[in-house]
């Protein structure tokens, strides 16, 4: 119970600091001081759930369950696995660097800091209450409140076109979530044939999985599937996420892209496989074909894109297509690869964001053709950009190699041909990262964001570099403070990620078996 | 001793880290730090090697388990380091030759902004080799391979402020990604059929794969090589490779992180002796790469992209000799290490070069330096030697091995393999002729020259921390293919590693003639040189009404161009066109739809306005459909 309670501190901490830093509108720095005070200590309430947690222990711990609508048997459900557990570190890691990253930032006018604050704060309990709870109803319903705040911290705070990305990013979400009620709605109906009494206790429903018959779990698994691969958008449901992502501002983009979009892909591990394990297996070509399209058109338009942040967004479509195919591979190593790198992602792409958010903060402009030859300015700027890049094209020692050939090399056995396509997208993957470090960071000082203009400028060329220098001022201590955290877990990551796979294995070994299948390849046989 | 194996990767690892992440701060020390490290891997290298050659043959092979990398279930990644013959051979190559180059380097780069970051990303390289070397299973194996990616790719790019630059270093990464799928290809079909990724393991086992699938990962293994070693037909970054600083070209793109793929398929020798056609693929693409290298090399006036394609050529005449199987793995690493000390010394002494004449790299504008140059000349001459296979010198015995070793094949593969190697040997002999006669004979063309700055030239011989590495590099161009020839010193050394040698029987030209042979084409190629090269005027232009092989020649023959017209270009209007669809298809489709459910006519943007009445048409949508899904599921 102890750790139930510990669960439900999680949820409400950040909660709770958001209605306190909501009512300090008057005072901005305090606002600020007093959510990224919050922020840290739901990091260090997260490390306590990290240690609390037993991995050779059950499937779900730290379980908190009390009666909630007794009318259809809803209830208030806590706990967590190694998948929710590891997602849950991530978003209390990733909070309180978002938080010194939009420090300095400006907002639009009318927007308060407290307002900013508080909804970061009130987003990050909504994230930790959707990856808890382990009551199906509880889920759907953080699921949908989350949209909320995300509505407002993109509609109010973000950038010229915000209106039109939050409304988009609104709508589709709120279809995907409505498809998803009457999916979760015919589980309970099942479930009430299958036991005689409607339930919607996630570990209860695994159990009866099995009998439900085949045509059933289709019709369900395709309604919790449409809005997950929504949420973590796959080809062709993908297009509301470069415009999200472009218009909010940046910590926002790093919370979307890092945090929030990973519940579609935790979806899928915990929902569609447990739940509807002949229907998952069924359409898993389908899946499978979705992935790997996602994997090389992504990667292709990350390429032709011309709007640094347009091109992150792109980056992750890709990305999320490695994580959907290690999903739908079904081993142990694709899930564990798939997990990971949900964190790696956050991780390296929140970093990338970041980054991009640094270059415009100098530069005021989205577009790549504006820079050039940043890094001879800024070197470590230049050198973070390229260590956020490296990361992203997974070059091994960096975190996202292990995730990354972790997924390839556990679908290869089962599924040789999308394999081998998904491989070819590493290339892909290298030219968008090096080309545009090649036009943003070298070559001669060139761009209309780079060498300002003005009187003498074009003749002078010293001016002109004394200009630009400094309009690009290398990086501030606390910018080097945001980047360091996610600089180390980079190469620790990369280096040493096994103690995150002690956590992680155990849960998609049992995800595994609960979807009916085992390892294609089980060990050197031979010997 | 052997458990402190670690430290030769570590050492370098932190001076890497010290210096990158020190910044400024470490200005002062950082090219001695960068220095100490490699030479304190070199003497520990040398302890190891000592302390194995004084084991029985059979105990020469250790495996050092340092920690798990990764492991999910079956799948066991582990920092292990395998301590053999082989990997110490490349370990004293790479800490050997990276020392003295590292030392070059201190007078090469003095003066110029940012020394300390050259030898922190030096030192990265090294490190990344070393993992690349000494690792005792593929996934290590590949980080090392990324790893020394990572740091040619820096270091090509290291005048970032040209362009010309940053796009040679993302052309090298990008073709070297193309051949790293292929080697990636390959671990995944091993996974698939072994269960293992452990060296040990899977060469003990290699005998449990399918013939096709065995030649499957044989290819895409080479494929992999091909990438890093400058192979056909992903041969086109090396050159343009040279725009990295002089020391860069010698280390990485010449003596060592270009020779990755031949160590990639000596290492994998279990594999390759169990599939013939295997060897025959790897063996071609040595073939084709050492004629192709060597003629292009005939074309160009730039000394670096002359001694770039000559690498070319050589690292092929190596994948020739690895691709013949038992009959030549240690003779393509004896050519391995024999290259390894002229080559270096000859980018060096072109760095030299380049440092006397305000870093022009046009052999027209050059001549007559040879008495401006003194030591510069001698030991290039040397490396020349060396490199044409002058008698008893280091490259006379590596390469007559391999040429020998090609007419073994027998049959007509024989004749192909042997002649090409032989016909590439008279070219050798020609394009460095050219070379050097341009470059140190003749008219002191330079003269009449001016700088871009509009200086005139006034070529001097370089410093001492320069010349002394260049002097040692010479040396071992003289008397290291003699060294390891005698007694067959190497051959019998790497034995447990690679295997016994095989002595060929069906050999289409007696063994005695070979050396005789290759030294007559190479003196006729010599010949060759010095009748239209030597005897004439050098003109500082070059002329423009040239033969149309020249001309091919002088294109790289074509392989840009081809690359350009069925890759580049293509992939360019793809992806024009795919953000086009994506803007106004994709999304206006999916909108569209969105819309249609939604009950609402038209566009996103009048949903702004409708919000509250979409979002009740959308509850209304999801009622209907629950209800609809009920009915369906009720009967």
């Amino acid at each position: 119970m102890a750790g139930g309670l510990l669960l439900l501190t999680l949820l409400l901490a950040p909660l709770v600091g958001g209605l306190v830093v909501a009512t300090m509108r008057a005072a901005p720095g305090a606002a600020k001081a007093t959510a990224l005070l919050f922020a840290l200590a739901e990091l260090v309430l997260a490390g306590f759930a990290w240690f609390a947690f037993d991995p050779g222990a059950g499937r779900l711990q730290l379980g908190l369950s009390v009666e909630w609508i007794p009318a259809f048997g809803a209830r208030f459900a806590l706990g967590v696995d190694g998948i929710a557990l590891v997602m849950i570190a991530l978003v209390g890691v990733l909070v309180p660097i978002v938080m010194g990253a939009s420090w300095e930032e400006k907002l639009p006018e009318g927007r308060t800091a407290a307002g900013f604050y508080s909804l970061l704060l009130i987003t990050e309990s909504m994230l930790v209450g959707v990856f808890a709870a382990t009551d199906v109803f509880l889920f759907y319903l953080f699921f949908e409140v989350m949209l909320v705040p995300m509505y407002f911290l993109i509609g109010r705070f973000g950038g010229p076109r915000r209106q039109y990305a939050a409304v988009k990013f609104f709508l589709y979400s709120l279809f995907g979530g409505l498809v998803m009620l009457a999916s979760v709605v015919g589980v309970f109906v099942v479930s009430s044939e299958q036991l005689g009494q409607g339930t919607f206790d996630w570990a209860t429903l695994v159990t009866i999985a099995d009998d439900v018959p085949e045509s059933t779990q289709m019709w369900l698994f395709l309604g919790f599937f449409l809005a997950f691969a929504i949420k973590a958008p796959l080809v062709p449901l993908h297009t509301w996420l470069p415009d999200a992502g472009a218009e909010a501002p940046v910590g926002v983009g790093v919370l979307l892209v890092g945090v929030l979009d990973k519940v579609g892909t935790f979806g899928f591990l915990r929902y569609c496989l447990p739940l509807f394990p002949d229907a998952s297996r069924r359409l898993a070509p389908l899946v499978l074909a979705l992935a790997v399209v996602g994997i090389i058109y992504g990667a292709l338009l990350a390429v032709g894109q011309s709007d640094l942040k347009r091109f992150v967004a792109y980056t992750s479509v890709a990305h999320f297509g490695f994580i959907a195919l290690g999903i739908f591979a079904f081993s142990t190593q694709a899930h564990a690869g798939a997990v990971l790198y949900m964190i790696n992602h956050g991780i390296s792409t929140g970093m990338l964001f970041l980054v991009v958010g640094m270059v415009m903060a100098r530069g005021g402009s989205r577009l790549i053709a504006d820079y050039g030859g940043v890094a001879t300015l800024a070197p470590v700027l230049g050198g973070m950009f390229l260590l956020a890049g490296l990361s992203s094209l997974a070059l091994p020692g960096t975190n996202s190699f292990v995730s990354e050939f972790l997924v390839l090399v556990g679908s290869f056995p089962r599924q040789p041909v999308f394999t081998i396509v998904a491989t070819c997208g590493i290339i892909l993957a290298a030219l968008y990262v090096l080309w545009v470090y090649q036009r943003v960071m070298t070559g001669p000082l060139r761009g209309a964001a780079v060498l300002a203009d003005g009187p003498g400028a074009a003749t002078d060329p010293d001016t002109a570099r004394g200009r630009a220098a400094a309009r690009f001022p290398d990086l501030s201590v606390r910018e080097v403070a945001v980047l360091a955290p996610l600089v180390a877990l980079i190469l620790v990551l990369g280096f040493y990620p096994q103690p995150v796979l002690d956590v992680i294995n155990p849960s998609v070994t049992a995800t595994l078996s609960e979807v009916g299948m085992t390892d294609p390849v089980t060990g050197s046989g031979g010997n | 001793m052997d458990q402190y194996g670690w430290l030769l990767v570590a050492l370098p690892a932190a001076g890497a880290l010290v210096l990158l992440v020190g910044g400024r701060r470490t200005n002062a020390f950082g090219h001695l730090l960068g220095c100490a490290t490699v030479l304190g891997a070199f003497g520990y290298g040398l302890a190891l090697f000592a302390r194995t050659v004084g084991l029985p043959a059979e105990e020469r092979t250790r495996e050092l388990d340092l920690f798990t990398w990764f492991g999910v279930q079956a799948l066991q990644v582990d920092f292990g380091m395998r301590l053999d013959p082989l990997s110490l051979t490349f370990v004293l190559l790479i800490t050997g030759v990276g020392a003295l180059i590292h030392i070059y380097s201190i007078g090469y780069l003095a003066g110029e902004d940012g020394r300390r970051k050259f030898f922190g990303y030096l030192n990265l390289f090294v490190a990344a080799m070393l993992v690349l070397v000494l690792a005792d299973n593929f996934v290590t194996l590949y980080l090392g391979w990324e790893g020394v990616g990572l740091a040619s790719y820096l270091l090509i790019g290291w005048y970032t402020g040209r362009p010309s630059a940053a796009t040679a270093a993302k052309k090298a990464f990008l073709m070297n990604r193309v051949g790293d799928v292929g080697l990636v290809l390959a671990i995944f079909l091993l996974w698939r059929e072994l269960g293992t990724l452990e060296y040990a393991e899977v060469f003990a086992r290699a005998g449990e794969i399918g013939g096709p699938t065995l030649l499957a990962i044989t290819v895409l293994l080479l494929l992999g090589a091909c990438g890093k070693s400058g192979q056909f037909p992903l041969q086109a970054w090396l050159p343009d490779a040279m725009e990295g600083p002089t020391p860069v070209s010698a280390l990485i793109h010449a003596a060592t992180m270009v020779t990755a793929g031949v160590y990639l398929i000596a290492r994998c020798s279990p594999l390759y002796d169990l599939t013939a056609t295997g060897r025959l693929v790897v063996a071609s693409i040595g073939a084709i790469t050492l004629l192709l290298g060597a003629i292009i090399g005939c074309a160009y006036d730039d000394i670096k992209k002359v001694l770039a394609y000559s690498t070319v050529s050589q690292i092929g005449y190596m994948i020739l000799a690895v691709g013949l199987g038992p009959a030549g793995y240690a003779l393509g690493i004896f050519h391995l290490l024999t290259h390894g000390f002229f080559k270096a010394g000859l980018f060096l002494g072109a760095g030299s070069v380049m440092h006397a004449m305000h870093d022009e790299v046009d052999m027209r504008r050059m001549g007559g330096l040879a008495r401006h140059l003194p030591i510069t000349f001698v030991t290039f001459g040397l490396g020349y030697l060396a490199l044409i296979g002058f008698p008893f010198l280091s490259g006379y015995y590596s390469k007559d091995a391999i040429i020998d070793a090609g007419f073994g094949a027998g049959g007509t593969a024989g004749w192909i393999f042997g002649g090409t190697a032989l016909l590439a040997a008279g070219l050798t002999a020609f394009y460095m002729t050219r070379l050097v006669l341009m470059t140190f004979f003749g008219e002191q063309r330079w003269r009449e020259l001016r700088t871009e700055d509009g200086e005139e030239y006034h070529p001097h011989e370089c410093a001492p921390v320069m010349w002394v590495p260049m002097v040692v590099l010479a040396l071992g161009s003289v008397g290291a293919g003699y060294l390891l020839h005698a007694g067959d010193a190497l051959v019998g050394w790497l034995e447990p590693s690679v295997g016994a040698l095989a002595e060929s029987e069906v050999s289409v030209v007696p063994h005695d003639l070979v050396p005789l042979l290759t030294v007559a084409i190479s003196a006729l190629g010599v010949l060759v040189a010095y009748l239209v090269v030597g005897r004439h005027r050098v003109p500082v232009d070059r002329p423009q009404r040239v033969s149309l092989p020249v001309r091919a020649a002088r294109a790289d023959l074509y392989a840009n161009a081809i690359n350009e017209a069925i890759i580049a270009r293509p992939g360019t209007w793809a992806t024009r066109a795919l953000v086009y669809v994506d803007n106004k298809g994709v999304d206006g489709l999916v909108n569209g739809t969105a819309a249609l459910l939604g009950g609402t006519s038209g566009r996103m943007r009048r949903l702004q306005t409708g919000f509250v009445r979409s979002y009740a048409l959308g509850m209304l949508g999801g009622s209907v459909l629950v209800i609809a899904m009920l009915l369906v599921v009720s009967y």
